[in-house]
Order: C-alpha cells, then sequence, then structure tokens
C-alpha cells in the first residue's frame, strides 16, 4: 500500500509540475513598462514553490515507499524525538529563501506602486458603476470638468454627474471604452459610483479597486509597440451582472490621442466605435 | 492553580431521560458528536452547492429539468440565472467556512477529545458547552432560511412583513456577497439588486449568532486546558492534539468578537439607516443616496474598514479552520509510523508562531483594496514568514516518517493525505502572499485553488484522518477499512484533479466569482479544463457518499472495536470504547509519561502508554522529550 501511495503521489507531482512547464495556459502577453518585472518575479517564485513541491512530495513519497511496517515481531521504528539541529538548520534556510522572496517581491511593489504619475501624464477619470465603465476625458483644455452626484442622470446618460454649467466640462468626453496612448505615462483615476469594483487587464498585471467614497490614482505606461484592444473585466463581485462588467482598452498611437483631445464628444465616440473595429484582440 | 479544587465544579451524574442524554446533553462526548452531524449535515449542503456551480460552469446554456423543478425562480427553464448562482456563491462559502470547517475540527473533535486527552471528566463549563452547540445551530437554522426568504414569496412573504430592508428583490435563492459579503454591496440593502434583501439580513444575523456560540465554545476549551489537566500532564506531556486545540479556541476568542462587532454594524447600516460601511455621495440603481425612501441618504462611512474588520477575523479564521487538523495529523501520524512526533517542542512552538503571526497578515487580502500601498509592504513580508513555522511543521512530519515502520489504515492515509495537499495548497501562498504578484493574481482561480486545497480540503482530510480513526473511540465500533481506503484512493487523487488545473486558470487570468466566462476572449482557451475540473468534482463528489454509508452503517453494524485498537499511546485509548459518561468510570487517570512515545528500546510493547508506571522511557526527568 505504501509503494502504491508513494507512485500515486510521485504521479501527481509530475503532472502537476508539469501543466506549469507546458504553459499551455498561461499568462497572455505583458504590455506594460513594468509588467515583465512582476512576470519575472513570478517566475523566481514559482520556481522555488515548484522546487519546493516537488522535494516535498517525493520525500513523502520515499517515507511511505521505504519505511513500511513489515510484520516482523521485534523489527521497530527508529527511536528518536528529533534533533535541535535541523530544526535550527531548516527554520534558518526556510525563513532566508521566504524572507528574500519578499523582500525582492516589494522591490517590485515599490516600482509599481510607490510613486506618483510623472508630469505629463495622460490622465482619465475612470467612473465604475454596476455593471458598467464610464471613461472621462478632459478634452482639449485638459482640464476636467466639475463632476457631482447629484448630476448624475443615467437615463439621460449623464452617467458621471458632469456639470455642463462648468466650462472646463464643455470639451469633455465620456466614453465606455477606454482609450490610451501607447509609450507615455497614464493615470487613471479611479471611482465608483455605488459598490466596489476592480479593474482588471490582464495584460498590464494589475487589479486595483474602484472604492466609492474615494479616489484611486495608479499610474503605468505601455510600451511602445504594443498598440491594440485589450479586454477590460471587473474582478471584485459588484452584484448579479458582474461577470457582463466588460469593456475593452484601446492602446493607440499618441497622434490618434491627440486627434480624439480635439474632439467634441460625439465626434469622440464615433471615432472610438472605429477604433474598436479596427483593432482585433490579442492572439496570445 | 490545583487540579484537585476543581474536581467538584464540573462533576454531574449521567443523565437519565433520552432528551437529557442525546437532545440537551451537557456531556462533552454527546455534544462533539452533535457537532460533528452538524458539520456533516451542512458539507452536504455546501457540496451540492458546489456541484450546481460546477455544472453552470462547464456546461453553459444546457437546460437540466431537475434544476427547473427544484428551484423554479433561481433556474428558469433549468438554466441557472447569474443571481441564482452568485447566491449558491455566498452560501457556498458561508456554510463551508462556518458551519463545516469552524464546527467539526474544534467543536466536534475538540470537544470530544480534549478533555479525555487530558484527563479530564468533562469540559469546564458543561452547560455554556451545551450553549454552544445550540447557538451554533441556530446560526445554522437561520443561513438556511436565508435561502428561502427572497422574493416576497413563502417564506419570503413572511419576513417581508418585518420591514422594508427585509424585502427580497427578484427571485433569487440567497444573499449575494460571497462569504466576505463586502460592503457597501452588502450594506446597501435591496437597491444594490437581486440578493441584497431579506437573505442578506439573515446572513449577517447568522454569522454573529455564530460568533457568540464560538466565542462560548472558546472560553470553555482554554479554561478547560489550563485547569483541568490530570496528575501528571503537564503541558509538555500533551497531545500535539491539544495543543492545536488550545491555540485554535485563542485565536477564536481573539477574532470572533471583531466579526461581532462588524456584522453589527453591518446589520445597523442596512436595517437602522447608519453609514458605518456607506460613504456619502451614492447613485445606485437610478437612485441617489437619499432622494427616495427606498434609498435613505448614508454619508461618511467607510468601505474599507469592514474589509479590515473582516479580515481581522477572516486571516485568524483560516488557522481556526487547518490548526485543528495539523493536530490530529501530528497524532495519527506518530501513531501509525510508530514513532515519536520529531521535534515536539518545535512543533508546539511552530503552533504557536502561526496563531500568533496569523493576527498580523489580514492585509494580505487587502492589496489591491485601496489601502496604503506602504502597509502592503509590512503585510507582505509578514505573510511570507508564516510560511516559516508551516515549513517547520512539514519538516517534523516527514522527520517523523523517516524510520518509521508504517501501519497504512485509512487514518493514515488521510493523514498523509494531509501532509501533501498542506504542502500543495501552502506553498503557492509564496506567490500569493507577495503584494505585487497579488496585482495579477489577486480574485483569480489560482486563489481559489489555494485557499480550497490548503484550509479546505487539507482540513478536510485531517477530518477524514480524525473520523477513521477515533471512530472506534466515539462508537465502539471500526469503520470498514476497505470502503474506507476506495474513498482515500478517489478522493486523493480527485481533489488534485479539481485543483491543480484551477492554478494555471487563475494565471491566464480567470477571475472568482463569475456565473460564466462566456464574456471573454481571453477565457476561451480554458474551457476544456474549466469541463475536467467539473468532471473530477462530480466524481469526487459521489465519492464521499461512500463516506456517508460507511459511518452511519458503522456506528450500527461495525466490527466491535476494543480500548485501544490502535495500539496508541495517549489516555483516549485508556478508557472503554465509548468511554462512560464521566470518560475515566471515577478514577482520573495520573499520566507518567510524553505522548507519543513508540518504539521505546527495552519495552515490551513498540508504544507505551503515558499511564504506564512501570515503563522507563530514556531522557525523561531530565530533558522531556528531547534526545539526540
Amino acid at each position: 500500500m505504501g509503494r502504491v501511495l508513494a507512485v500515486i503521489i510521485w504521479i501527481i507531482t509530475l503532472l502537476s509540475v508539469g501543466l506549469f512547464i507546458s504553459r499551455k495556459w498561461w499568462f497572455p502577453e505583458a504590455i506594460s513598462e513594468h509588467a515583465p518585472a512582476l512576470d519575472r518575479q513570478f517566475l523566481i517564485t514559482i520556481l522555488v514553490v515548484g522546487i519546493s513541491f516537488t522535494a516535498a512530495q517525493v520525500a513523502l513519497g520515499w517515507a511511505v515507499w521505504k519505511f513500511r511496517d513489515t510484520g516482523k515481531p521485534g523489527d521497530r521504528a527508529v527511536y528518536s524525538h528529533g534533533s535541535n539541529r535541523l530544526e535550527v538548520l531548516w527554520t534558518v534556510i526556510t525563513a532566508v529563501i521566504f524572507i528574500a522572496l519578499a523582500v525582492m517581491g516589494q522591490s517590485v511593489w515599490a516600482a509599481l506602486r510607490l510613486h506618483d504619475a510623472p508630469p505629463g501624464s495622460y490622465t482619465v477619470e475612470v467612473v465604475a458603476q454596476q455593471f458598467q465603465w464610464n471613461f472621462h476625458y478632459a478634452g482639449a483644455d485638459k482640464k476636467f470638468g466639475r463632476t457631482d452626484p447629484s448630476l448624475i442622470d443615467d437615463g439621460a446618460l449623464n452617467f458621471i454627474g458632469l456639470d455642463q454649467e462648468d466650462a472646463a466640462a464643455r470639451d469633455d468626453a465620456v466614453t465606455a471604452a477606454l482609450v490610451i496612448p501607447a509609450g507615455r505615462p497614464v493615470e487613471l483615476r479611479l471611482r465608483s459610483k455605488d459598490v466596489i469594483h476592480n479593474i482588471w487587464v490582464p495584460q498590464l498585471r494589475f487589479k486595483q479597486d474602484l472604492v466609492p467614497g474615494m479616489e484611486i490614482k495608479v499610474n503605468f505606461q505601455i510600451q511602445p509597440d504594443k498598440i491594440g484592444k485589450y479586454e477590460l473585466a471587473c474582478a471584485e463581485l459588484c452584484g448579479q451582472l458582474h461577470f457582463k462588467m466588460k469593456s475593452y482598452m484601446l492602446v493607440v498611437p499618441e497622434d490618434e490621442i491627440n486627434a480624439l483631445q480635439a474632439m467634441p464628444q460625439d465626434q469622440f465616440q464615433a471615432r472610438v466605435k472605429e477604433l474598436l473595429d479596427k483593432y482585433p484582440l490579442p492572439t496570445k | 492553580m490545583s487540579v484537585e479544587t476543581h474536581e467538584g465544579v464540573h462533576r454531574h451524574p449521567a443523565p437519565t431521560g433520552f432528551i437529557r442524554k442525546y437532545i440537551f446533553s451537557i456531556d462533552h462526548k454527546v455534544i462533539g458528536i452533535q457537532y460533528i452531524m452538524l458539520a456533516l449535515a451542512a458539507v452536504i449542503v455546501g457540496m451540492l452547492m458546489s456541484l450546481l456551480m460546477r455544472m453552470n460552469l462547464s456546461w453553459p446554456g444546457t437546460s437540466w429539468p431537475i434544476l427547473a423543478t427544484l428551484f423554479p425562480t433561481g433556474a428558469p427553464g433549468g438554466q441557472m440565472t447569474p443571481e441564482f448562482y452568485l447566491s449558491l456563491v455566498t452560501m457556498h462559502g458561508t456554510i463551508m467556512v462556518f458551519f463545516v470547517l469552524t464546527t467539526a475540527p474544534q467543536g466536534g473533535f475538540g470537544n470530544y477529545f480534549l478533555p479525555i486527552q487530558i484527563g479530564a471528566e468533562d469540559m469546564a463549563f458543561p452547560y455554556l458547552n451545551m450553549l454552544s452547540f445550540w447557538v451554533t445551530l441556530v446560526g445554522f437554522i437561520v443561513i438556511l432560511l436565508a435561502i428561502f426568504v427572497e422574493g416576497n414569496q413563502g417564506l419570503g412573504e413572511w419576513f417581508a412583513a418585518l420591514g422594508p430592508s427585509f424585502r427580497g428583490g427578484s427571485g433569487t435563492v440567497g444573499p449575494i456577497g460571497g462569504w466576505t459579503g463586502y460592503a457597501p454591496l452588502s450594506a446597501l440593502g435591496r437597491v444594490a439588486g437581486p440578493g441584497q434583501g431579506a437573505g442578506m439580513n439573515l446572513w449577517v444575523i447568522s454569522i454573529a449568532i455564530f460568533c457568540v456560540g464560538s466565542l462560548l465554545g472558546a472560553l470553555n476549551f482554554i479554561t478547560t486546558l489550563l485547569n483541568m489537566r490530570t496528575k501528571g500532564m503537564s503541558l509538555m506531556r500533551m497531545p500535539l492534539t491539544c495543543w492545536a486545540w488550545f491555540t485554535t479556541a485563542v485565536l477564536a476568542l481573539l477574532s470572533f468578537p471583531v466579526l461581532l462587532g462588524g456584522g453589527i454594524l453591518l446589520l445597523l447600516d442596512r436595517i437602522a439607516g447608519t453609514s458605518f460601511f456607506i460613504p456619502g455621495g451614492l447613485y445606485v440603481s437610478g437612485l441617489l443616496s437619499g432622494s427616495n425612501p427606498n434609498f435613505p441618504l448614508h454619508t461618511g462611512g467607510s468601505p474599507i474598514l469592514w474589509q479590515h474588520l473582516f479580515w481581522f477575523f477572516g486571516h485568524p479564521e483560516v488557522y481556526i479552520a487547518i490548526l485543528p487538523g495539523m493536530g490530529a495529523t501530528s497524532h495519527i501520524l506518530a501513531t501509525f509510523a510508530r514513532k515519536p512526533v520529531f521535534g515536539y517542542r518545535a512543533m508546539v512552538f511552530a503552533i504557536f508562531a502561526i496563531g500568533l503571526l496569523g493576527f498580523f497578515v489580514w492585509g494580505h487580502h487587502m492589496f489591491i483594496s485601496g489601502m496604503s500601498p506602504y502597509s502592503a509592504i509590512a503585510f507582505s513580508i509578514l505573510t511570507l514568514s508564516i510560511g516559516v513555522p508551516s515549513a517547520v511543521k512539514t519538516f517534523n512530519w516527514l522527520g517523523t516518517l523517516w524510520g518509521a515502520r508504517i501501519r497504512f489504515t485509512t487514518a493514515m492515509l488521510f493523514a498523509l493525505g494531509f501532509v501533501s495537499l498542506f504542502v500543495a495548497g501552502g506553498i503557492t501562498g509564496l506567490i500569493l502572499g507577495q503584494s505585487s504578484l497579488d496585482l495579477a493574481m489577486h480574485d483569480t482561480y489560482i486563489v481559489t485553488a489555494h485557499f480550497h486545497l490548503v484550509m479546505g480540503v487539507a482540513s478536510i482530510f485531517g477530518m477524514f484522518a480524525a473520523t477513521y480513526f477515533w471512530f472506534p473511540k466515539m462508537f465502539g465500533r471500526s469503520m470498514n477499512e476497505k470502503i474506507g481506503k476506495l474513498h482515500f484512493w478517489i478522493t486523493f487523487v480527485g481533489v488534485y484533479a479539481i485543483f491543480v488545473p484551477m492554478h494555471v486558470m487563475g494565471i491566464q487570468g480567470m477571475p472568482r466569482r463569475y456565473s460564466s466566462f462566456g464574456e471573454y476572449e481571453f477565457l476561451a482557451s480554458l474551457h476544456p479544463l474549466v469541463v475536467f475540473v467539473s468532471v473530477a468534482a462530480i466524481i469526487t463528489i459521489a465519492v464521499q457518499f461512500l463516506f456517508y454509508f460507511n459511518v452511519f452503517w458503522s456506528i450500527f453494524k461495525g466490527e466491535k472495536a476494543g480500548d485501544n485498537p490502535w495500539e496508541a499511546t495517549t489516555l483516549e485509548w485508556n478508557t472503554t470504547s465509548p468511554p462512560p459518561h464521566d470518560n475515566f468510570a471515577g478514577v482520573l487517570p495520573t499520566v507518567y509519561h510524553g505522548p507519543y512515545e513508540f518504539a521505546v528500546p527495552g519495552a515490551p510493547n513498540d508504544y507505551v502508554m503515558q499511564t504506564d508506571l512501570e515503563a522507563e522511557v530514556p531522557g525523561e526527568n531530565g530533558h522531556n522529550g528531547h534526545k539526540h
């Protein structure tokens, strides 16, 4: 029985590790400047995870293979209560490896999260609601018009409560898809009208909650050659149609952004529709 | 405090009537079995819910006539509505975490065996013990009611009379919020859509009731262990199970009050118009806060506060679920390895370290919540630190097996399965605990895989091992080993087949809590894996009925067991099977040895019971249990 168990444990280990190594199902291509660093940290970590997992399972299998009760009278187990030296050894080794991983991970975290958007970033306000995304662009004056919850009127398509009396609001545009430039820092200012949502573009390798009552800023930069269309999902349970709270992120050349900024809202929206048709989804 | 002064406090005569004996019993053994039965009932409900979810995910668009019959509003025409699916997610998680993983390991086996293993006649507060079970049972009934009160029909109609916040939305079958019930979705009431009406009120109330029951239980465990150990039962002679139950009780005592407080605040937000978790200026379902009687004015609340309160409880809860499994595994491994536990002291320190660190890592659930990115650094490093005592435990389990003479009983197979699964599930904590990697991994299926393997399946394997191991003691009859082993093989392979593929689903980015993946191109290639997981789940779930059959058949028809069928060493094997009402028939045992004296050189048998006055164990009286 011990041998059967050992073989089963080893086969499970082999198949599990194989599933990861095959990479048949894996990350989509990373498109932001910082995402490759996260992928590298992931690879280092999963290497440690894979080696530890395999070592532990192989050892467990070996123990049940080797140390069976033979049933012979007088054949007893080794009498031992342990070894302080071994305890210290494996405690120190695991502590060093685990803490080292944590510290390495923090340098990636710091690069991603501990700095403000550089000046000149392209800024978009993201306003989430059940079960829809609204993206607010400042227009040619590069100033966001005033918004107020009491002005929200979903029926009249004023989803974010934009104050049309405000001069800065007149050239603003609100669309259902996110359009950002490639090769230039982008800042998203995240808000929610109702419950918590979460913005998730797998190619960006980050998620961020949109919390009602808060404005949360995230910034990143898309690699210059990653122009295209990417799926954008909600990743925090927000109610009945959570699974349908979908939009797209369009990454376009800088001059397209400049052209959009000069357009009034209806043309802006029409152009975004064209762009959505123009770009295919990534194949990997 | 001396043991003798407390002996009279808890002594109570054996009950005679059926009701005092089996229903409103103050005997910790009966209460323990009641907890186990509650868990066995709850786990069937939770398991069948997961079956329904898998059916919906793998075969979208298929009409299941049986669903149309069973759930006319949740699955009209036999196809599940998204709100039905999400209420299943919520109820599955809540029932499994609270009413299975917190009841059987602690309230069940802990209640039954902690007093016996320390040589006590009962818990310190027998009436409190009875109360904690019945309070927990009320909590379970309330959570079941939560399924049926939505939709203003049947029971829902009755609840709707209680007030506006008790009126349901449109025909779901339960609350929607996941087991974490994030505010403000869970706080707003029915304005936030289906699943936010009466069912959500009952969900909060049920959890609050559960907290009270667990608190009472925790007090009892701590007092009993500290005050009622028999003569010679020093702390370092206790079985590792007792250390695990004790630490679990301390965690419960410190964490459940926080959830209780949070739950009360959430309920007030829902029914009394307060704003603890609801900020101002919300616009929900076409209504501005304060503009309509259905959506009163809220202002000043913090959604993130709920997450802090919830996870301050929620993370220790993970250890509440698994520590007893660790204890049972250590206990059972040593018994069937016929070898002392390797590094007993290190095991005790590791349990403590896990319990202590468990209070400082809750923020790793909130890396992407909008909390300060600087606090994420502390939480991340502390989280990876908790891997160290967990690894120490694994090393010591392997050390226990090294040089052993293993007897492969069903209980031992499940204990070995626990070690394998604990490693498989725990090790991915190295990924998820890093705030940077969590940015990509958060709320995807790799999280689902991680916590199911480690806190769900590993804990349950610990409980399976405990059931097969202690069943002869509890019922005087053994479970069938052939059926038990079949149950083990299929379940062991099955759970790996279910949860390993979920890791790569998560890496590819598949979000949790989606009732359908059909909207997204980037998830399309995962469909074969989704189907594979469901097939594995169906097989694994089906096999669990072997276990149920084995339990209930063996209670009445199992082979008669002796007092010490496994040739084990601890005090529960020192009394009859099942033990008498006062556990030791009037004479409390005296303890002379550590808990795991197997293969002692020179001893006549390969095991020395804790009560064995004659046996000489090397190294005792000096540095107890530490020989090199």
